[in-house]
């Protein structure tokens, strides 16, 4: 096992790696001089040349690439032209909000989508069954602004139970911190809950036509620790992946939740630094958001030893 | 296709439900200008901020004033929200359609070489773990960030993050049916590589890359209406539903309709395509069916 851990966490790098040139790559996207257009239409020659010696862009590609990478090892991820200050400090500054919405989005998420998709698997066929299945393809269409705007228009508006915009950091207490959270991860968790339910549903259902169900009951166990115990833990595995697989989902939702709540998190950092051409602070906002889609990935399939006693690597 | 297939593709009520609201968008997108619309992008300064049913005099590009019922209301503006929505359909269909074939057709062509050819494999996959690792909808914006947005790169940005999943779906399609003994049949017979994928493999993926393609073109969309709500996309004078509602936003509190008509708009396209896919990959697809509890 402890061979499968090394081996697993090391087959991390390639795709690290790539990801990396693939970030890297992207400035070099840019039509024209990347420097000019960065620079923008105010810009003297001495700011372009000065932009294009920082960002490297007077050296060769391969030569830019290992300077960058260099830097992105030892944690330097750059400059910001438009908040001039450090991209990792930036970076550390906008993460509470996003992992406070992210964090409070997975956990509304479980403790809805897995007792829902159990109970529609157990009376399969069923009205909460059906409801559930209309339910997950409205929240797969349902774009997650439109959403969050309805939310906003009934609970914070008209009824006044939230607040309507902005984020309270955690040091101010948990309620404050809390309340001022659950519409925007309501809102993130929908389409959340529409994958989750619709990939427990289908698991479970499948655990419940198995040989050692249909023992559990026959020996008389009750129904809900048949359902728990039997089918729920045996359909752990796909489960857990679904939700490692929908981190990717999640952090998109994320830029445009935060967008329509005014969270001052990564996301707005992002459409910001967009909005003002700032590549650094694009480039670090991929990279982390890729790095920690990586790692839950890596932890979800470790997680598996614990699940399912039968995988042994 | 065989005519059987075709009936049970009929009678599904996914299909059906997803191909009449579907035909219904193309008809008024391609009848926009015949539909009581007016230019889009014109503002008539006296109709700002109207709600929807106003009976209003309203002056046009040609500066003739006449009375008219703004259906959906006026934005910020003042510019027509009805002319706009009914625009704004243009623009989605035509992105979320040409953003599924771009990425079928690339994804495709990825697939069939990871599949077929060893070498290839190990490097073009290992590429698209890397694009799979970007959450596509951060992709998207940074292929927009550094491409400028308009029409072309919109589409191709939105694409590359669908790219692995097609190509993954392919090279899975063609590993399984590169195993079939009239692969090998062909092989014994002297028939070139190129034909065998042509004329074998790529009839026999068919079918699940129809359905793939409907949910690419469903996150297309979506992913469209997005960069616009997010000022990232189009430019805000050209209507696309994204841009009403950005535009949507700021007025918010007061005129909450300008959110909703084009929210209703996008919900229903990408609730209709993704129906249309579900019920294609309940008829089209057998290994879906045999499953059971995919249903």
């Amino acid at each position: 096992m402890g061979a499968f851990l090394v081996k697993r966490i090391l087959a991390t790098i390639p795709v690290l790696v790539i990801v990396a040139v693939i970030v890297f790559t992207l400035i070099r996207l840019v039509p024209g001089d990347p420097a000019a257009v960065i620079a923008g239409n105010m810009a003297t020659n001495e700011d372009i040349a000065r932009i294009r010696t920082e960002l490297g862009l007077d050296r060769g590609f391969f030569t830019q690439f290992l300077l960058w990478a260099k830097g992105l090892v030892s944690g330097d991820l750059g400059q910001s032209f438009f908040f001039k200050k450090e991209v990792t400090a930036l970076i550390a500054e906008r993460l509470e909000p996003t992992l406070s919405l992210a964090f409070l989005t997975i956990v509304l998420t479980v403790l809805v989508a897995v007792p829902l998709g159990t109970l529609a698997a157990w009376r399969h066929g069923g009205w909460l069954d059906r409801a559930l299945m209309g339910f997950s393809v409205l929240g797969f269409s349902i774009p997650v602004f439109v959403l969050g705007y309805l939310l906003v228009y009934f609970f914070a508006l008209k009824l006044d139970w939230f607040p309507v915009q902005g984020y309270r950091p955690l040091r101010e207490g948990l309620w404050p911190w809390l309340h001022q959270l659950l519409l925007p991860a309501i809102t993130l968790s929908i389409v959340y809950v529409a994958l989750i339910a619709r990939v427990t549903r289908a698991s479970v259902a499948e655990a419940l036509t198995e040989d050692y169900v249909r023992t559990a009951r026959a020996k008389g166990l009750p129904e809900a620790r048949v359902l728990v115990r039997h089918a729920l833990a045996n359909a752990a595995v796909p489960i857990v992946t679904v939700i490692g697989i929908g981190i990717a989902l999640l952090i998109g939702g994320v830029v445009v939740t935060e967008s329509v709540y005014s969270i001052p998190g990564l996301g707005t950092l992002t459409v910001d630094a967009v909005l003002a051409r700032d590549f650094p602070v694009i480039q670090g906002v991929i990279l982390f958001f890729a790095f920690l889609y990586v790692m839950v990935n890596l932890l979800v399939d470790l997680s598996y030893l614990f699940l399912d006693p039968r995988i042994r690597y | 296709m065989k005519n059987a297939t075709i009936q049970r593709v009929l009678r599904n009520g996914a299909v059906r439900f997803g191909a009449i609201v579907l035909a219904v968008l193309v008809t008024l997108a391609a009848l926009a200008p015949v539909l009581g619309t007016v230019d889009p992008a014109w503002l008539d300064a006296v109709n700002m901020n109207q709600p929807p049913m106003t009976k209003a005099d309203w002056t046009g590009p040609d500066n003739q004033t006449a009375p008219r019922t703004l259906l959906m209301g006026t934005d910020s503006f003042g510019r027509d929200i009805y002319s706009r929505v009914l625009y704004g359909t243009r623009i989605s269909l035509v992105v979320g359609v040409a953003v599924a074939v771009v990425a079928l057709i690339i994804g495709t062509f990825f697939g069939l070489m990871a599949g077929y050819f060893r070498r290839v494999d190990a490097v073009l996959m290992r590429v698209m773990d890397g694009l799979m690792a970007i959450p596509g909808i951060l992709l998207a914006i940074a292929l927009v960030a550094a491409w400028g947005a308009q029409l072309s790169t919109v589409i191709i940005a939105i694409a590359v993050p669908e790219i692995p999943r097609v190509t993954r779906l392919v090279r899975s399609l063609v590993l399984s049916i590169r195993e079939e003994p009239y692969i090998e049949a062909a092989i014994s017979i002297g028939t070139p590589t190129w034909k065998i994928l042509l004329r074998h493999v790529l009839p026999n993926s068919i079918a699940p890359m129809v359905v793939q393609g409907t949910y690419v073109c469903a996150s297309a969309i979506l992913l469209e209406a997005i960069l616009s709500f997010l000022g990232l996309g189009l430019p805000s004078e050209i209507p696309t539903w994204g841009n009403i509602m950005a535009e949507a936003r700021v007025v918010f509190s007061s005129a909450p309709h300008n959110m909703w008509f084009p929210g209703i708009f996008l919900a229903f396209t990408v609730l209709a395509v993704n129906l249309l896919g579900d019920g294609l990959r309940d008829t089209l697809d057998p290994k879906f069916n045999k499953r059971g509890v995919q249903r």
